[in-house]
């Protein structure tokens, strides 16, 4: 049942892009097109999982046990990068298909805020375990990829419409953007 | 002549090339943290604070680092400066401290900081990158405070705390909740492209 309210929650309620404004610099960026998006979405979600996994380890088994858990934000920045920087590697060895359609999308992820703050919230679950954790960053990394790839359908269309000369481009971006996140609004007395 | 250069470094930060209006970075805390005045004018701070120590450090350290590492080097400078100003304001305003919240270790990823780091304090001396870092850092306050004075005014009533509506007043809920902080940045954007675009 935990597992089921985490889901819903992340996915629709507190939507890590559209409540909780996580991850905004690559949702506003790389959505003009519903295959980039997916791209991107299918990236966050493997470098999220990983990272939330790496850093919930590290932050219960050493920086805890060492009580050097202020050093959380500069050991977490860096096992991101690093990972980052890794997965593209093997990524490329292992399997290039994969590689070709995330690839582009890798070093963009480093400066993704959302991985970053679903890393430092998975710590503050309540009867947190590390299945709960990183079960808490793939619900976050799904609710990631609905926003993003619902935003970019939605911009697809709007290349077609008569947008007024001063609202174009950012503009009417955020207020898709604010329209959308008020839509999810509705979501709120789910969980 | 140097001093017109430095005059620029400041003013290009705040209007032409402002963070947040203009270059759109940052849009994270920008959008997050400003359901009130005070918590946007106190996120600009903070991120003025490791904006303008990250690119002094960096400026300094510029031909110490090595290419290929520069940018992991350049994230740990930050990280140490973020984590200085988490410190800080747990000990003096923890009222701030925990209506940032998540957002104070988001400084880190913070686009514009990394951004100046990149793109400006790793090519030039100390004095140009420090009014770099206060023109574009001053820019970011300004915007946050702007967009937390509206959302806070339409959406409460009241500025920097003060209600300046009767306790019965319909206000706008939803500019204090998370679709009205797009919206209120949508038509601020609009409105300072139409006050740019008069001037030049």
């Amino acid at each position: 049942m935990d597992y089921i309210i985490i889901l819903i929650a992340a996915v629709f309620v507190n939507n890590i892009v559209l409540s909780q404004f996580l991850g905004i610099c690559p949702f506003l960026g790389v959505s003009n097109k519903v295959s980039t998006s997916v791209g991107m979405s299918g990236a966050v979600l493997f470098v999220m999982t990983i990272a939330t996994t790496v850093t919930y380890l590290l932050n219960q088994y050493v920086l805890i046990p060492a009580g050097l858990d202020y050093l959380r934000t500069i050991t977490f920045i860096l096992v991101i990068a690093a990972l980052v920087q890794m997965v593209e590697i093997i990524l490329k060895k292992a399997s290039p298909p994969l590689y070709q359609a995330l690839g582009v999308f890798l070093p963009l992820i480093t400066t993704n805020c959302a991985v970053l703050g679903v890393a430092i919230l998975a710590l503050g679950l309540e009867n947190g375990s590390l299945v709960k954790a990183v079960f808490f960053a793939i619900s976050n990394s799904l609710g990631f990829g609905l926003a993003l790839v619902v935003f970019a359908s939605i911009r697809e269309q709007l290349e077609l419409a008569n947008i007024p000369e001063g609202m174009k481009g950012v503009p009417i971006n955020l207020l898709v953007a604010g329209l959308l996140s008020l839509a999810f609004l509705g979501f709120t007395a789910l969980v | 002549m140097a001093e017109m250069n430095q005059k620029q470094n400041f003013l290009k930060g705040i209007i032409k090339e402002n963070p947040i209006f203009v270059m759109l970075l940052g849009m994270c805390p920008t959008l997050g943290v400003t359901s009130s005045a005070f918590n946007g004018l106190g996120m600009g701070v903070a991120t003025l604070f490791v904006l303008l120590m990250s690119n002094i450090v960096v400026s300094l350290v510029k031909n110490l680092i090595p290419a290929k590492v520069r940018i992991p080097a350049f994230i740990i400078i930050i990280a140490s400066f973020v984590t200085i100003v988490e410190m800080i304001l747990e000990a003096f305003v923890p009222l701030l401290y925990e209506q940032l919240g998540i957002f104070i270790p988001l400084i880190v990823v913070n686009c514009i900081i990394l951004g100046r780091a990149e793109a400006f304090a790793s090519k030039n001396n100390v004095l140009s990158s420090i009014f770099d870092a206060l023109g574009m850092g001053i820019g970011f306050v300004l915007a946050l405070t702007i967009l937390g004075s509206v959302r806070e005014m339409l959406g409460s009533g009241s500025l920097f705390g003060l209600t300046f509506l009767p306790e019965t007043a319909n206000t706008f809920i939803l500019f204090i909740l998370p679709p009205g902080a797009f919206i209120a940045l949508a038509y601020l954007t609009v409105m300072f492209n139409r006050l740019t675009s008069k001037t030049t």
